[in-house]
């Protein structure tokens, strides 16, 4: 944690920015900010998952997928409205997730990642698949999100507002959870699955739940996904979402929520800005930062930051207080051994 | 012959050619998996890019064999080159740092390939005659037949130079006991690089094999490299014989099943390779061929 400023008041000045931003910037970065909320919640899902709890998920664009076409389908073939569909989304994603999640206590490690990243490759094939449900290869549209009457706004202001309301409501539910005896779970089968156990934290009940969990928030995404679209298709859940997530969550940082935060705007404004350079540059530049990041920074632009805020005001070089994510992820993923 | 019959026949044939393929890109994932204990989800691309360079080296106007024997080489010196500046860094880390890596040498590979080559699908030429061959009053496709001929000897010289060479026998030491090869004096470093460089070499022979069939794009490889895991998992990530078995009954059975269950589709094929993926991995994780491993406490 940054020494110089206590978390209520980064929260506070977070919250301002946020709130603020409207006021200050063209409408069309405004459109950018809606995406940077939705991709927020889906990566705090992950950081929950991977980052805090050791299970690595390739696939968390089929979660979003399963979110946005259940709040397309209600809204588009029921026109059932948004504040249905999206609990509704969430609570469908959820149960998927927890589904995955009694798989993956089964899969160690580097299957897991194997076969979240099948999972993460097959969803488009599904969604062509089910046309009479999905509207295969042409997706589905959706009507445009407006305002409530009462309220004079534009749609597009207004669905800043909620999105950025409901990743707020996301971030404060995830920090209570994890804050007490749930967290401390999580972090403990990370770190030494044997000796949690051994001390009575239940795996099962922990490691199903933080999928289940994680997947809720994706789910959500994926319905704001689709909401902000106003359109969905089996190509707006590709394997790249699910890559593009991770990358996220690994350049923002795995150690705190605010990684989530800062992954979202890079996801989000780092392709703008490379694909003028070329079509495939964002691609390049991914993979080309994920290891050196990897190499030089494995927890990430906030952790990174942190240890340099911190070195900066000790004038001491610091050791990283924190075991990083990666590290203290070993334990709980570590490679079979021949006996 | 009853028409039923050579249907059946033709499917199994172009099923084991397909599944020939799986398993030339499965021995590759456990060539490196039994070295390292690491997945290389950037196997695929690999197999991709080096088969861009055979598109290349084609249209340069390089004759096949030529450009596919050049080919190989490039592959097996990006793949020890990767290994040693990519992967050797992060030998020693945990399991997600290896996975994040080698994702990263996924996008970027296949970002590099969009910017040099474009996204737009490419006709790849057949190095196989288009007349069928005549077997038995059967037809079969001289591709298919091509394919697995090709893949059958590639597999066989791989296996015959794990067990009849020197160089084999200690890249396997080095793979299974490290600690005690680097006392024998095996540069153990070098031959995980040469680990690299043959399983890109033999992605490479898959991608040049499969190119005609899928055509030439950056994205061709990334289902292919989902049923490379279904086989490398259904024959046991530990053993290459497995890699092989596995995927030629994934070829033949996702085949039979397309030709005469309709309701699977091309679409749900994938489907079938993740169901089988995970059924492997929760039933019996060591699969058909390898063996239970132990977490040392």
């Amino acid at each position: 944690m940054s020494p110089a400023l206590a978390r209520p008041v980064r929260v506070a000045i977070a919250v301002a920015l946020i709130a603020l931003l409207p006021a200050v910037v063209p409408s069309f970065v405004v459109f950018d900010f809606v995406y940077v909320a939705v991709y927020a919640i889906a990566i705090l899902g992950l950081i929950i998952l991977t980052g805090m709890n050791g299970q690595i998920s390739l696939g968390h664009g089929a979660f979003m997928a399963l979110g946005g076409y259940v709040a397309a389908i209600l809204a588009h073939r029921l026109g059932w409205p948004y504040w249905v569909g999206v609990p509704l989304a969430a609570i469908a994603s959820g149960a998927f997730g927890l589904l995955i999640g009694v798989i993956a206590l089964r899969l160690a490690g580097v299957y897991l990642a194997l076969a979240t990243f099948s999972l993460g490759v097959a969803t488009p094939s599904f969604l062509k698949h089910y046309k009479s449900i999905t509207g295969g290869f042409g997706g589905l549209s959706l009507d445009p999100v407006k305002a409530p009457a009462a309220i004079p706004v534009d749609g597009q202001l207004w669905l800043y507002y909620v999105a950025w309301a409901i990743a707020g409501a996301a971030f404060l539910a995830s920090a209570l959870l994890v804050r007490g005896r749930f967290g401390r779970a999580l972090r403990a089968l990370r770190d030494n699955p044997i000796a949690a156990i051994s001390f009575g934290v239940n795996p099962t009940y922990y490691k199903t739940l933080a999928f289940g969990w994680s997947a809720v928030l994706a789910g959500i995404a994926g319905a704001f996904f689709a909401m902000t679209t106003a359109y969905v298709s089996p190509d707006t859940f590709t394997f790249a979402l699910s890559i593009t997530l991770l990358i996220g969550a690994v350049l923002g940082g795995m150690l705190t929520f605010w990684g989530a935060l800062v992954g979202a705007i890079v996801i989000e404004f780092l392709p703008l800005v490379a694909q003028q350079i070329n079509e495939a540059a964002p691609s390049v530049v991914y993979g080309v930062m994920l290891i050196l990041m990897m190499f030089f920074v494995p927890d990430g632009i906030v952790g990174g930051v942190q240890r340099l805020a911190r070195r900066l005001v000790r004038r001491t070089p610091s050791a990283p207080s924190e075991p990083t994510v990666l590290a203290a992820a070993s334990m709980a993923v570590d490679r079979p051994t021949r006996e | 012959m009853g028409w039923a019959v050579q249907l059946f026949a033709q499917q199994v044939v172009s099923g084991l050619a397909t599944g020939s393929i799986f398993a030339s890109l499965a021995l590759a994932l456990v060539l490196i998996y039994r070295s390292m204990g690491v997945i290389n989800f950037a196997q695929g691309e690999l197999a991709m890019f080096s088969t861009y360079v055979a598109w290349q080296l084609v249209q340069m106007g390089v004759p096949m064999l030529g450009a596919f024997f050049i080919t190989i080489v490039v592959a097996f010196a990006g793949g020890v080159v990767l290994e040693r500046v990519v992967i050797r860094p992060v030998e020693r880390a945990p399991q997600l740092t290896l996975v994040i890596v080698t994702l990263g040498l996924f996008t970027a590979i296949n970002g590099l390939a969009g910017w040099i080559w474009g996204y737009i699908v490419k006709p790849f030429p057949s190095p196989f005659p288009s007349t069928p061959l005549q077997v038995g009053g059967v037809a079969f496709s001289a591709q298919d037949v091509g394919i697995i001929v090709v893949s059958f000897v590639t597999l066989g010289l791989v296996t015959l130079f794990f067990q009849k060479t020197k160089l084999g026998l200690a890249m396997r030491a080095a793979a299974i006991y490290p600690e005690q090869s680097r006392v024998l004096g095996i540069r153990v470093g070098w031959m995980l690089a040469l680990g690299w460089g043959l399983a890109s070499l033999v992605g490479a022979i898959s991608g040049i094999m499969i190119a005609p069939v899928v055509f030439l794009d950056p994205n061709m490889m990334q289902s292919l490299i989902v049923y490379a895991f279904a086989a490398a998992v259904l024959g046991g990530v530990e053993s290459p014989i497995g890699a092989v078995v596995g995927g030629l009954i994934l070829g033949v059975v996702l085949n039979l099943l397309g030709t005469y269950v309709p309701a699977i589709g091309d679409e749900l094929r994938l489907a079938a390779a993740l169901a089988i993926i995970v059924a492997v991995l929760v039933i019996k994780p060591s699969g058909l061929f390898g063996r239970a491993t132990v977490q040392r406490v």
